[in-house]
């Protein structure tokens, strides 16, 4: 059984649909047993990071998190909580991967649009949920904040500058766009996760 | 590659029937919105827009189940839009699954309605419609009512002003240009495009691979809508894509044989 996480940022709705398309049933739940007992765990999130920490820890959640021993997938603003630190409202984050969160260069200083919104390419990929995705495949982004490359990053894009597309530690795996909205590739990267 | 150009086929819904107006007037149907989607989707659009032209209560209704149905299916993001009055509307639309809700008469009547979606649900879903039409001093003003009702305010400053309210995107549609097929509106949408931070969708007057093109190179946008010409075939999205790779644009291609 695959678990969605629940908490006060998902966008739990399309994730389930892009499982059922696979042919997955999922649960969306926040009830600790359920979590630990889930074969797989994905953590999605379209949110901000500071009141998403707050209401992870006020419940625990943020503790039970780092304990997870199954495979977990955190999705866009998951990829960014899993990180030591977010400039998105000043927040501590769940430390699991050794890098900080930014915000992209403001439009005066870069002409660059921010949210980054649409499709990217995704290079120097790594790691057991790229199998079989070429090199430059494109997948759909949004978002304001970016993940500082670290030695865990599993996948680069550049929008103004490298950022973290993906970054992998241990079992705990993450990608900053939305494979449930990246098409044929993004439907591929879900499958990979899946059969870990 | 960076960040790609985005090819938007957009969809009138009518009571669950997919149709498009010429210059928003004779509606003619062009197919089940359900299967038109998923077959965007296989053609490597990018994105897809859903526009509820639906008058009647019960309409408004069917469209929600529509939208779900459409999010079952459909594997790229898409927008749902028309007739939005409420934060409470938008949150059955996001629930439904679409990822973006776009609002246009309400937001102008009521602009703090943008900046309480951008708080309920974050910018990146929050689109700003925008229909401007030129008047004889050059400037270009916007409409409500598709395209019926003058509010006398310019397009710029009410596209500054709904991005400081927390707009994400601008849906800009010029009605001088809309059904005609004879080209996007360049100036303005490279006006805008230069003046605003967030990403602008160009819309109205699309009717060549040359037109998309354009857009892209000398109007600057970031996205480009059509509704008919994908409709009818006149123009085929993975024609177009590989003309705009021919032609130096960055769109997304890796689909593409």
């Amino acid at each position: 059984m695959v678990a969605i996480f629940k908490y006060n940022a998902g966008n739990v709705r399309s994730v389930q649909f892009a499982l059922e398309r696979l042919g997955v049933s999922s649960v969306c739940t926040d009830d600790p047993a359920a979590l630990r007992a889930a074969d797989k765990v994905i953590f999605p999130g379209v949110g901000e990071a500071s009141s998403a920490m707050q209401y992870l820890r006020q419940r625990g959640l943020d503790v039970l998190l780092g304990q997870l021993e199954q495979p977990v997938l955190g999705i866009c603003l998951g990829l960014q909580l899993f990180c030591r630190h977010s400039e998105e409202g000043d927040t501590t984050c769940l430390g699991l991967f050794d890098t900080d969160v930014r915000r992209f260069p403001a439009f005066a200083d870069t002409r660059l649009k921010v949210p980054h919104m649409g499709w990217n390419t995704l290079h120097k990929m790594q790691g057991p949920l790229f199998e079989g995705v070429k090199e430059g495949s494109a997948a759909y982004f949004v978002h304001s904040f970016y993940a500082e490359p670290c030695v865990g990053t599993t996948a680069f894009t550049h929008y103004g500058q490298h950022f973290s597309a993906a970054i992998q530690h241990n079992h705990y795996f993450a990608l900053q766009f939305h494979p449930e909205k990246s098409g044929p590739v993004g439907q591929r990267i879900l499958e990979n996760f899946l059969n870990l | 590659m960076s960040l790609a150009k985005r090819i938007i086929p957009c969809l009138d819904i009518k009571d669950g029937q997919t149709v498009k107006g010429i210059r928003f007037e004779q509606l003619r149907h062009a197919g089940d919105p359900v299967v038109l989607a998923e077959a965007y989707a296989r053609q490597g659009a990018d994105e897809l827009v859903l526009l509820d032209i639906t008058a009647t209560q019960e309409g408004r209704g069917a469209f929600v189940g529509l939208v779900q149905r459409v999010a079952a299916v459909l594997d790229i993001p898409f927008t749902v839009g028309g007739g939005i009055r409420s934060v409470q509307q938008v949150e059955c639309l996001l629930q439904a699954g679409a990822d973006k809700v776009s609002i246009n008469s309400a937001a102008v009547r009521q602009p703090d309605m943008i900046n309480a979606l951008a708080a309920a649900f974050g910018s990146q879903c929050v689109v700003l419609a925008i229909d401007a039409c030129p008047h004889d001093d050059s400037a270009w003003y916007v409409y409500l009512n598709g395209g019926r009702m003058a509010t006398g305010r310019r397009v710029e400053e009410w596209a500054a002003e709904a991005v400081d309210r927390g707009a994400g995107e601008i849906l800009l549609t010029s009605m001088a240009h809309d059904g005609t097929k004879a080209g996007f509106a360049l100036e303005l949408t490279a006006r805008i495009a230069q003046a605003v931070p967030v990403p602008v969708i160009a819309s109205g007057g699309g009717g060549s691979m040359a037109h998309f093109a354009a857009v892209f190179a000398e109007g600057h946008a970031d996205a480009a809508l059509a509704a008919s010409v994908f409709h009818f075939g006149e123009i085929k999205i993975p024609a177009l894509k590989h003309y705009l790779l021919d032609h130096g644009i960055c769109i997304r291609s890796d689909y593409l044989s």
